[in-house]
């Protein structure tokens, strides 16, 4: 686990060692070291909530360069269907894809397309009476994430079925063989459109291991600016996009799931409330459910922290483009029989997620004998979890200590009292 | 190992929503001790059900759970009425719960019996208009 590769990134001249981002990390992987936060890899998962919350713009999501693209002879465009929802009027998706190729891609594949695959796929997977129940999404990676991390009984729940950018990169590259013979695989240079920072570190970690059609990462907003300066909408663009309502609305939370045609659901949006429905459904205690929908960003894709526009107001956008759209582009891949539960091979998760619990060092008579060192150091602290030692709570704190990373004076509460004492021992003398 | 490690859980009765926190906490205790994930199921389950019965039935209690490597104990205290027929508050379906309760999906009489099949010991004592105490081992296998 400590070798994967995160995407946030620390401007160190920027950060005041402030406490905002160490007290909403939702997994207390910050800590606060020599006046600067610093992340524990192994605990990060990329949800990108210091990047949204830092007042000071000291974290910083890490994406390829636009410049990139010149390494390749044939550029593929892959834009996320949230990416439809930052630009202001745009009514017609086939602007925006036309402003791609005008921008120097030469092809474009939507994510989108691909998305109405998967749901079909999914509406088969969840006619099988032999799953366990309820299917939890699999398509934020934040989320695969967490599960691992922290819910071994859950894994199995996963939706198994690819997450719509691979399904993407793989037919992109594919037409792109077909339509260009003369290319070769190496020649072509797959880019993902990503609104976050968690796809960036996914798709990274598939490029290391030579998995996966994608071969290359740029954030939304670099396109976003980019892009628009080449969105003339003057002349009717050739319509390209092969997207329906189902496509376009994975971009929101819910999407997914109401593209399940199955009420029985529960979508949840934002990594506080992702871990709270996370929790229930791990005690059991969510009433019967046969698909749960979970975005680690609030609104779902729209609110990446590498967008540019209000999650919100994207969203409201995209109600616009949908408007005038068929359901879906791509039922024909599924012109199946009503019992039809099967999904071909190539469209299943090659890597099965694991749980990968944090390290227990020593094993765990020594995590016996740290955890009561920790509880005894915490019963002396001021438990007002100010993060003023740079660790979020005072147990995380103790933690620290028992773990050799910090020491008790670094206590500030514990200081101030100190001083009184000596000052009132001088009082007195 | 002699010494266990203690943790004491506030159960607070008057907040229906809050009910669950404890076996949350605890869930994640062990999950930092390395136990494993099954254990951490029975343990959470069992925890969970008597939280749930405290804040329904007692306003609430306290849970003091004592976690060795080799099993976990849990020992649920209340101030509540008391239960009247123990051999009959165990059976699968029996509830005392009232409508309201009822009608947010509690209540469905499987607390007791599910706390009793989710450990490998059991025990409650209780007394009428005095409290009920409950005890609970998980044992790991």
């Amino acid at each position: 686990m400590g070798t994967y590769n995160h995407s946030v990134l620390l401007d160190v001249e920027k950060c005041k060692g402030c406490t905002t981002c160490l007290k909403r990390c939702p997994t207390e992987a910050i800590r606060i070291r020599d006046g600067h936060a610093q992340i524990n890899a192994n605990r990060c998962i990329d949800c990108g909530e210091c990047i949204r919350m830092c007042p000071h713009k000291a974290k910083k999501a890490v994406s390829d360069k636009l410049s990139v693209l010149k390494k390749y002879k044939y550029t593929i465009a892959l834009p996320a269907p949230s990416l439809y929802g930052q630009f202001d009027n745009l009514d017609d998706i086939d602007y925006l894809l036309q402003g791609l190729l005008d921008y120097g891609f030469d092809d474009v594949f939507e994510v989108a397309c691909a998305a109405e695959i998967v749901s079909g796929y999914s509406r088969r997977y969840m006619r099988r009476k032999d799953i366990l129940k309820p299917v939890i999404s699999s398509a934020c990676p934040v989320i695969n994430r967490l599960i691992a991390l922290r819910y071994p009984l859950l894994i199995d729940n996963l939706m198994p079925i690819l997450p719509p950018v691979d399904v993407a990169a793989s037919l992109a590259r594919k037409n792109a063989l077909e339509k260009h013979p003369e290319l070769k695989s190496e020649d072509i240079g797959v880019c993902f459109i990503s609104p976050c920072p968690a796809k960036v570190s996914y798709l990274k970690e598939e490029i290391a291991r030579g998995e996966g059609d994608v071969d290359c990462v740029v954030s939304a907003g670099d396109i976003y600016f980019a892009v628009l300066s080449k969105m003339e909408r003057k002349l009717t663009p050739v319509p390209v996009s092969r997207t329906g309502m189902i496509g376009v609305s994975w971009a929101a939370g819910g999407g997914e799931a109401t593209a399940l045609f199955n009420d029985r659901y529960l979508a949840a949006d934002g990594i506080e409330n992702v871990i709270r429905v996370l929790d229930n459904v791990d005690n059991g205690t969510l009433p019967n459910l046969e698909f749960i929908e979970l975005n680690a960003c609030d609104g779902g894709c729209v609110g990446g922290v590498m967008n540019v526009a209000n999650p919100f107001i994207a969203k409201a956008r995209l109600q616009s483009i949908r408007r005038y759209l068929p359901v879906s582009q791509n039922w024909s891949f599924f012109d199946d029989s009503p019992d039809d539960t099967s999904v071909p091979g190539d469209m299943l998760q090659g890597n099965e997620i694991q749980y990968q619990p944090e390290e227990v060092p020593g094993g765990m008579s020594e995590a016996f004998k740290r955890r009561a060192a920790i509880q005894q150091i915490a019963e002396r602290l001021p438990q007002l979890d100010c993060g003023s030692c740079g660790a979020p709570t005072c147990l995380a704190f103790a933690e620290d200590i028992v773990n050799g990373e910090a020491t008790e004076d670094e206590c500030i509460v514990k200081m101030r009292d100190r001083i009184r004492e000596l000052l009132k021992g001088e009082e007195k003398a | 190992m002699s010494e266990p490690l203690k943790f004491t859980y506030d159960i607070n009765g008057e907040n229906f929503s809050s009910a669950g926190e404890a076996s949350m906490q605890i869930k994640k205790e062990l999950r930092t001790l390395g136990f494993d994930p099954e254990t951490i199921r029975r343990v959470s389950i069992a925890m969970y059900e008597g939280e749930i019965n405290m804040v329904i039935h007692a306003g609430g209690g306290v849970a003091e759970v004592f976690v060795y490597p080799e099993k976990i104990e849990m020992l649920l205290t209340d101030h509540g009425p008391g239960i009247a027929d123990i051999a009959l508050a165990m059976q699968e379906g029996y509830s005392t719960a009232p409508d309201t309760i009822r009608s947010i999906g509690f209540g469905a009489g499987m607390g007791l019996p599910n706390m009793k099949k989710y450990t490998d010991e059991m025990s409650i004592e209780s007394e009428l208009g005095k409290g009920t105490k409950v005890f609970m081992r998980v044992d790991v296998k």
